[in-house]
């Protein structure tokens, strides 16, 4: 990789100061699983690193009964936690099946939200593609197969972040810091579509950084999350649904389903959310559900299996929060 | 590697820093700090600074750029060699280390961020010529063929088995997962974690 300053900031403040208004110039590093495989890979060559593991690392309620969970929390951290396990486990089910266990030791909450995607042309230097500025999204007539099937590009990746499509599903507020003071993102805003923001997955600017993800108080909220991976482990899921169910008795009063890896942005499906509203949770229901998520996909060249993946995800993650066997 | 003064306890060049950086002079001194934003900003390198690594309970002064990873400073500067370079990406768990208690990648972790860590790799498990009872189970139940990925494998059960002496078989095999075996001795590897004392009274020959 190419040499780099390293600035070890010792909050939030002092860390804002490091970075710049220029992107990809000066980075935030957290545990590295991202960034350090990028640069090496020469796609982030920053002058400067910015140590943001001193940013909050607790995982705290909030006074209104919520979760407040800092973006230096390690992914082992929330995935142990058995408070957050209790009140939310979409999320801590998402954190324990991120990659490896190691990966989980160091991987940080901040960096798995902010973590760049993993299209292969992407990651490759050889492929100057349109998200790199290039004029060419090779994806298209190429090796699309884990590519998105939904969305009118003109980049078909994937979000990569396991933690990105409960936070949407769980109606996160997502608290950034910059230079003129600090904001609050709703977890649904934060990502971007690749026509509104080709250079970037988020609304975060250059010298801004992710402190917290606060999770409103759960109530009688049922969440899960189900994942069909191709491997166990050392890997992305292939595609994933994260839902929240809010009951009353065994009727659905509210829901929130969101899909991921089938999008660039975590894909919520407000037809899925009205096809259960109102019903009794079943498994026809479930069903139904999902089928109405998969509507509208638009699958590549090589990737219409991931309809069929993502449909019974959403199933399950449906069955799963209602506490209904999955298989 | 004949030792520096500027080594020498009582000076480092982060001290020497944190005096200069208060005043205007850091931008100067310290590379592409840039004027318009992150003034007084301590940043250190490009260039080799000194680091400290606490290594199998030994203490070890290095100097290292920052783009130095901790498996490249344990191997081609302080040639602990147990630690291998596979992928250098973060997919294939040769490399893994014991970082306070946990297991690491040492190719995906700065050198100086490893500073004020305990570090430990397969080196520190051996006391003099007796093998760790995890490295003894190894050799028992035939747990590796070209041995590659053995030292990380064994690391890795060791810190599995440091946090939960009785795992059972899943919990083995998730805390396992993040190790891969081109050779494929998986349920070798397996019963060798699983088996870590019966192995002490097994006759070998
Ligand atoms: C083999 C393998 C398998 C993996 N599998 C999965 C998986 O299944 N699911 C998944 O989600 N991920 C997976 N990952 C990705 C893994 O890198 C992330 O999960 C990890 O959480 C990244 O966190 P980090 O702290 O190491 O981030 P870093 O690498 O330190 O940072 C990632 C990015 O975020 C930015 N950043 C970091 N912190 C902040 C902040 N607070 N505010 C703003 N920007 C910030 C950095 O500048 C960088 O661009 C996998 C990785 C590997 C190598
Ligand atoms: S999908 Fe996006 S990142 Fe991948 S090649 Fe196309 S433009 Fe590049
Ligand atoms: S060399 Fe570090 S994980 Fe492969
Ligand atoms: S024994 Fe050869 S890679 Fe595991």
């Amino acid at each position: 990789m190419k040499s780099f300053a390293y600035v070890n900031a010792a909050g939030e403040k002092e860390a804002v100061a490091a970075l710049g208004p220029e992107r990809g110039r000066f980075l935030p590093l957290a545990g590295g699983m991202d960034l350090l495989a990028l640069m090496k890979d020469y796609i982030a060559q920053p002058d400067r690193l910015v140590n943001v593991k001193g940013l909050d690392r607790a995982i705290a309620r909030t006074p209104d009964g919520g979760l407040r969970i800092g973006a230096a929390v390690t992914l082992t951290q929330l995935a142990e936690s058995a408070e957050a396990r209790r009140m939310y486990p979409a999320m801590t089910d998402a954190a324990a099946e991120v990659g490896t266990p190691q990966i989980r030791n160091v991987g940080t909450v901040g960096g798995n939200i902010n973590q760049r995607p993993r299209c292969w042309y992407f990651r490759n230097e050889e492929f100057p593609c349109l998200k790199k500025g290039g004029s060419t999204c090779y994806a298209v007539d190429g090796e699309n197969q884990y590519h998105a099937i939904f969305g009118d590009g003109p980049c078909h990746i994937v979000h990569p972040s396991s933690l990105a499509v409960p936070s949407v599903a769980l109606n996160a507020k997502f608290r950034v810091v910059g230079p003129t003071g600090e904001r609050v993102v709703d977890a649904g805003e934060y990502f971007q579509m690749p026509d509104r923001n080709l250079f970037g997955e988020t609304v975060l600017a250059p010298n801004e950084l992710l402190t917290h993800v606060m999770l409103p108080p759960p109530g009688a909220a049922r969440t899960a999350t189900y994942e069909v991976r191709f491997k166990q482990s050392h890997d992305w899921p292939l595609a994933f649904a994260s839902v929240a169910l809010s009951m009353s008795g065994d009727t659905v009063r509210g829901a929130r389903v969101v899909m991921g890896a089938v999008a660039p942005i975590p894909w919520r499906s407000p037809a899925a959310e009205a096809a259960l509203t109102g019903k009794r949770l079943t498994e026809e229901a479930a069903m139904t559900a999902a089928d109405a998520a998969v509507q509208g996909a638009k699958p590549m060249t090589l990737n219409s299996y991931k309809v069929q993946i993502a449909r019974t995800a959403v199933k399950r993650a449906i069955m799963k929060a209602a506490g209904l066997k999955t298989v | 590697m004949a030792p520096k003064k500027k080594d020498e306890p009582g000076f480092s060049r982060r001290s020497f820093l944190k005096t200069v950086g208060a005043g205007g002079v850091a931008a100067g001194v310290l590379g592409p700090a840039s004027t318009a934003e992150g003034q007084n900003v301590k940043a250190i390198g490009p260039a080799a600074s000194p680091i400290q690594l606490n290594v199998n309970g030994k203490f070890h002064r290095l100097e290292v750029e920052p783009r130095v990873t901790l498996l490249d400073a344990l191997r081609t500067r302080l040639n602990i060699t147990g630690p291998k370079r596979v992928c250098d990406r973060g997919s294939c768990g040769a490399c893994t280390v014991i970082l306070d208690g946990r297991t690491v990648y040492s190719c995906s972790m700065l050198a100086i961020e490893a500073q004020g860590k305990v570090i430990r790799t397969a080196e520190g498990l051996t006391e003099g010529t007796v093998l760790h009872s995890v490295q003894r189970a190894f050799c028992d139940h035939d747990g590796l063929m070209c041995g590659f990925c053995t030292p990380g494998f064994v690391t890795a059960a060791v810190a599995l088995l440091e946090k939960n002496p009785k795992p059972t078989r899943q919990e083995a095999r998730k805390a396992l997962d993040g190790n891969i075996c081109r050779c494929g001795t998986y349920p070798r590897v397996l019963e060798a974690a699983l088996n870590p004392k019966s192995a002490a009274g097994v006759k070998r020959g």
